[in-house]
C-alpha cells in the first residue's frame, strides 16, 4: 500500500476513536469516572494530534489534558464532596 | 421553561448551528489539500530569517510573537483571578492548628508504598525534561508552554508523593508570584527593548548565530521560551496550591 | 477521507453542547466545555494538513521537504495550554457556588439571585 493510503486508514481510525471518546466522556455522570475518561480522551487526542504531524502539539495535549487537567479536576471535586 | 421545552429549544437551534457547519466545511478546499500562502511562505523562509529549525516555535515567538504575549497574559490573568475567587468567605476561618496537625486529623487513606516511591523517583528525570524542553525551543518539537507545564508537573509528584507539606514548603507562594510575574513581564520587556532599538515590538535583535539550530542561534527566541517556560510552570504551580489551600480553611461551627 | 475530520468535529461540538445543555452538575459541564474547545483543535489541525508532507522541523531532513502548516500548529499549541488555566478559573467557580449555596445542580443555582 503506499505510504498516503496508510496514513489515510491511521488517521480515520484515530478520528473515530476520538468521536467515540467524546461521546463517552459526555454520557459519564459519576464524577471520579470522568476523571479518568477525560484522561484517555486527552490521550487519544494527542494520538490524532501525532498522525496529523504536529508531535508538539501532542506533547502539549498529553502534557496539559492527561495530566494537568485532571488533576486540577480530581482537586475541583475533593473541595466539593459532602464531608463522609 | 421546562426542561422538555429547553430540550426542544436547543435541537432546533442545534440543527440550524450543524447545517451552518456542515455547509461552511462543504467550502474548504478538502483535507489534505492545504492552499494558503501563509504557511509555505513561511516555511520557505524561517531558516534564513531565524536560523531556527523549529517552524512551529520560531512562528510562536518571532513571527506571531504578538499573539504570544496576549496568551501568555491570559495565562497569568486565570492564574492571578483564582487566588481572588478562592477567597475566605465571611464565616470561614483559617484553621488555628499547623497543616501538619490537621493532616493527621483527618481520615486520609495512607498512599501506598509504591506510589510514593515511583513519584519521589520521577521528580528529577520530569524537572530536567521539562527544563531541556523549555530551552531548546527552536531545534525541537519544544518550547516554553510544553516545558512549563511539565516542569509543573514535577512538583506535582512531590505532591502525589504524600508529602502535602513540603509541595508547600518547595512552593511558597511569594516565590511562585515573583517567578510568574518576572516571566510575563520578561516577554514584554523583551518586546520593549526592541522598541528602545527603534526596531519594531518583539523584533529579533539578539544575535542570529551561524548554525541554523543550534542551543545558542535564534536569537530572542531561545529567551522568551525560556522566560515563558517559568512563566507557565509558576503559573500551573499556584493554580494547584490555591485548589490545594482549600483544605486549610474550616467553615465556623464546624471541625 | 476529504471532509471526515470536519465530519467528526461537527460531531464533537454538538455531543459536547448536548452535555452541558442536559447536565445536572456544574463539574459535567465544566468537562463538556472542554470537550467543545478539543474540537476547535482539530478542526486547525485539519485545516492545515497537507497530504504527504512531514512534520515542520528541519534538523536532520531538506529544508525543501514538503511539510505542513506551521501557522495553525502554533496557534493550537498555545491555545492548549491556556484553556487548562481558564477551566481552572472555571471550576473554581463551581467550588464558590458550592461552599454559597451548597448545590451543584445548575437548575437550582438559577433559582438564587445574587
Amino acid at each position: 500500500m503506499t505510504p498516503n493510503a496508510v496514513m489515510d486508514i491511521l488517521q480515520v481510525t484515530v478520528l473515530v476513536l476520538v468521536a467515540a471518546g467524546a461521546t463517552l466522556v459526555v454520557r459519564t455522570r459519576d464524577r471520579v469516572r470522568l476523571v479518568l475518561v477525560l484522561s484517555v480522551y486527552g490521550m487519544l487526542l494527542a494520538i490524532l494530534f501525532f498522525t496529523f504531524q504536529a508531535p508538539d502539539v501532542s506533547l502539549s495535549e498529553l502534557a496539559v489534558g492527561a495530566i494537568a487537567l485532571p488533576l486540577i479536576l480530581l482537586l475541583a471535586i475533593a473541595k466539593v464532596r459532602k464531608p463522609q | 421553561m421546562t426542561p422538555r421545552q429547553r430540550l426542544w429549544l436547543f435541537a432546533v437551534a442545534a440543527a440550524g448551528l450543524i447545517a451552518c457547519y456542515l455547509w461552511a466545511f462543504a467550502g474548504l478546499p478538502g483535507f489534505g489539500n492545504y492552499p494558503g500562502p501563509y504557511g509555505p511562505a513561511i516555511l520557505k523562509h524561517v531558516i534564513a530569517q531565524t536560523n531556527a529549525t523549529g517552524a512551529v516555535s520560531a512562528v510562536n515567538f518571532s513571527y506571531r510573537g504578538f499573539d504570544t504575549v496576549g496568551e501568555e497574559f491570559i495565562l497569568f490573568t486565570a492564574a492571578a483571578g483564582m487566588s481572588v475567587v478562592l477567597r475566605r468567605l465571611r464565616g470561614e476561618r483559617k484553621s488555628e492548628s499547623s497543616p501538619a496537625e490537621d493532616a493527621t486529623k483527618r481520615q486520609v487513606p495512607a498512599t501506598s508504598s509504591a506510589v510514593r516511591i515511583v513519584s519521589l523517583l520521577l521528580v528529577g528525570p520530569t524537572a530536567l525534561i521539562g527544563w531541556w524542553l523549555a530551552t531548546h525551543a527552536q531545534t525541537n518539537p519544544s518550547g516554553g508552554f510544553q516545558g512549563g507545564v511539565i516542569l509543573a508537573t514535577a512538583f506535582f509528584l512531590v505532591y502525589l508523593s504524600g508529602e502535602f507539606i513540603a509541595f508547600r514548603r518547595l512552593s511558597p507562594i511569594a516565590v511562585l508570584d515573583v517567578a510568574e510575574a518576572v516571566g510575563a513581564g520578561g516577554f514584554a520587556a523583551v518586546g520593549v527593548t526592541a522598541v528602545a532599538l527603534s526596531l519594531p515590538y518583539l523584533f529579533n535583535y539578539l544575535p542570529l548565530g551561524t548554525i541554523p539550530g543550534a542551543v545558542s542561534s535564534s536569537g530572542t527566541i531561545v529567551l522568551i521560551s525560556f522566560l515563558v517556560g517559568i512563566e507557565v510552570a509558576a503559573a500551573f504551580i499556584l493554580i494547584i496550591g490555591e485548589l490545594l489551600e482549600q483544605t486549610l480553611l474550616r467553615r465556623a461551627g464546624s471541625s | 477521507m476529504q471532509v471526515f475530520p470536519f465530519l467528526v468535529v461537527a460531531w464533537i461540538v454538538a455531543v459536547g453542547l448536548y452535555g452541558l445543555i442536559t447536565s445536572r452538575d456544574l463539574i459535567h459541564q465544566v468537562v463538556c466545555l472542554v470537550v467543545v474547545q478539543s474540537s476547535t483543535y482539530v478542526l486547525l489541525l485539519a485545516v492545515g494538513y497537507v497530504t504527504g508532507g512531514v512534520a515542520p522541523y528541519f534538523f536532520d531532513i531538506s529544508p525543501h521537504a514538503k511539510a505542513v502548516d506551521p501557522v495553525v500548529q502554533a496557534l493550537a499549541l498555545t491555545d492548549v495550554v491556556v484553556e487548562a488555566a481558564v477551566t481552572a478559573l472555571l471550576l473554581s467557580f463551581a467550588v464558590q457556588a458550592h461552599k454559597r449555596f451548597g448545590t451543584l445542580d445548575p437548575h437550582e443555582l438559577a433559582e438564587f439571585k445574587g
